[in-house]
């Protein structure tokens, strides 16, 4: 019989379902749990806590997480790969050593952690060393946003993950390692590809894109039959069950919610796509228009003929940096007229802000209920809808301006169209915008590194 | 049943993302047979005039026969993007319900549903 292993997720981006990974753990056979924390805001805002605080700078939720589960884990043999770390994988790590001591799991666990991404200490020698670190979208060289950088990581593929779980390791901690790396990662370990296995290793970076969204493969905002799939209080998150030769099918555990169809598979393929035949990953790249898909069996799909290619030289890097500040404010019109006087409330606002001269990079108007998601392809809404939700958005490079912005909408209530309601959260909050600049570094200026730490 | 004229809703679904200011939509045929309408029918330039005032660059198509489906990308469709954006759907997350607004012609002899 081939030998085939089960690599569940159980967590699609830091906020995601708290239960995933324990339904995950329970409810069926699994040797490897996967979990994805990382999403460019993230890194932000990891950056800044541990820059208050250098005990800090991961996903804290992990942590508890970890301690509840670890003694099942262990139990079983399941092997977990996140990329929790964050900006402080090491943190993390020893944040993990001590929920599996309290556990009294001492010598029974290995933490494999994953650094080597962040290079925010590294941009002036970086760039003196030939690499501006130019812009991917704009070409602009990162010198004209230098001193506004608040953190710098690239992206890194599923080796050094391999690295940790050949030196023993149960839990793998990381930093930015890709979402499809922490899929893809255990199957390189278990079946012992090569790394110019271009095939097998694009097959993998799918199972793990497949992955990598939690439930949005199984059901989870799946607009094919929507109102019809199963038991969605309860959904089963994604099992890729692989097999060597680079095939795999997609499943979740019995007696869960939730559906894996052809169709449930293909929109979470087609997410966030640009080129399909030029998926670039630092593993490989992958040709998204040779994937079969089929239904196998209930909540059963396979996937087969994925084709790949080399790798690039390079590795790419996010970069978040300072932009300014924005805020949003709402209230609701009520009918009759509804529209009528939310327009009108607009327009009395734009006038305000016009006379207070204050200046703004962008003023945005929104009728949530008429235009906000659609915009004209919604068409006239009907003339007595009950309620309209004007939503106005302002953003600056300066917060001044906008922090007046957000003294003008309650004054509406009073001194503004009638039958306005919805305002019970106070003024809106003024937020600093952290903007992202994409960019490349040839992979030979980058060493990830692996360690492992004992409880 | 002859030629008629359907909203994309009946032949296809769809699921949108973003990918800094440009929003893509895989637009997935709900039955292999219909994907050669959709290839057919939901162009570049039918897309780009669909979205005429909503986005600000160009449209882009791919496709992929494997899967039935069209990937397009709307650039300069989110606001500026991700944090910059002041729009509620700043990730583009419903541009793919948008789309399948688009109504198209269905060639006589096929029946729809």
């Amino acid at each position: 019989m081939t030998r085939t292993i089960r690599i569940g997720s159980g967590q699609g981006f830091w906020g995601d379902w708290l239960e995933a990974p324990r339904r995950q753990v329970e409810g069926g056979p699994l040797d490897y749990l996967m979990m994805d924390y990382l999403a460019e805001v993230t890194m932000s805002i990891m950056q800044k806590q541990r820059a208050r605080d250098p005990a800090v700078g991961y996903a804290k939720d992990f942590v508890p997480l970890m301690e509840r589960l670890l003694p099942a884990l262990v139990e079983k043999g399941i092997k977990v790969t996140s990329n929790a770390g964050g900006v402080n994988p090491c943190a993390c790590a020893e944040a993990v050593v001590e929920a599996a001591q309290r556990q009294e799991l001492g010598g029974r666990v290995k933490i494999g952690v994953v650094t080597g991404d962040d290079i925010l200490d590294r941009l002036e020698e970086l760039e003196s060393h030939g690499h501006p670190l130019s812009n991917m979208d704009t070409g602009e060289p990162l010198s004209s946003v230098r001193e506004r950088v608040q953190s710098a990581n690239v992206y890194i593929g599923a080796w050094p993950v391999v690295e940790a779980l050949e030196r023993g390791a149960d839990v793998v901690i990381t930093g930015r390692v890709t979402d499809t790396g922490l899929t893809l990662g255990p199957m390189l370990h278990e079946f012992g590809w090569a790394r110019d296995d271009w095939d097998r290793i694009a097959a993998g970076t799918i199972a793990g894109h497949i992955n990598e969204c939690g439930a949005q493969c199984t059901g989870g905002n799946c607009l094919v039959d929507w109102e019809h799939i199963p038991n969605m209080a309860d959904p089963g998150y994604p099992i890729v069950v692989a097999t060597p030769d680079g095939g795999f099918h997609v499943t979740k555990h019995p007696g869960t919610g939730g559906r894996v169809s052809v169709a449930s598979v293909a929109e979470q393929l087609l997410y966030e796509m640009g080129d399909p035949t030029n998926y670039i990953t630092p593993d490989g790249i992958v040709d998204f228009t040779t994937i079969r898909l089929e239904q196998a069996g209930e909540n059963n799909v396979k996937v087969s003929g994925v084709r790949g290619g080399p790798a690039t030289d390079s590795l790419k890097v996010s970069i978040s940096y300072l932009y300014g500040f924005k805020a949003v404010g709402t209230l609701v019109y009520a009918w009759p007229d509804a529209y009528q006087k939310a327009k009108a409330a607009d327009r009395i606002l734009r006038e305000r802000l016009e006379r207070l001269g204050l200046e703004f990079e962008e003023i945005l108007t929104e009728y949530v209920g008429v235009n906000a998601t659609h915009g004209a392809l919604a068409g006239e809404p009907d003339p007595d809808i009950a309620e309209v939700q004007l939503r106005i958005g302002v953003r600056a490079h300066e917060a001044a301006a906008v922090r007046r912005f957000t003294r003008e909408i309650a004054p509406l209530i009073l001194n503004g169209p009638p039958s306005v309601t919805g305002f019970a959260g106070g003024r809106p909050k003024v937020e600093e915008i952290v903007a992202f600049w994409p960019a490349l570094i040839p992979k030979s200026e980058v060493q990830p590194k692996v360690e492992i730490f004992e409880a | 049943m002859s030629a008629g004229t359907v909203k994309l809703l009946r032949l296809a679904h769809a699921r949108s993302g973003d990918k800094g200011d440009t929003a893509n939509i895989g637009l997935i045929a709900l039955k292999p047979e219909y994907y050669p309408i959709l290839e057919e029918a939901v162009t570049v330039e039918r897309v780009a005039k669909h979205f005429e005032g909503m986005i600000k660059g160009r449209v882009e198509r791919f496709e992929l026969p494997n899967l039935h489906a069209l990937n397009f990308l709307l650039h300069g469709a989110l606001g500026g993007g991700g944090t910059l954006s002041l729009k509620t759907d700043a990730q583009g997350k419903v541009f793919s319900t948008a789309l399948l607004r688009m109504e198209i012609t269905v060639p006589g002899g096929l029946d729809v549903d």
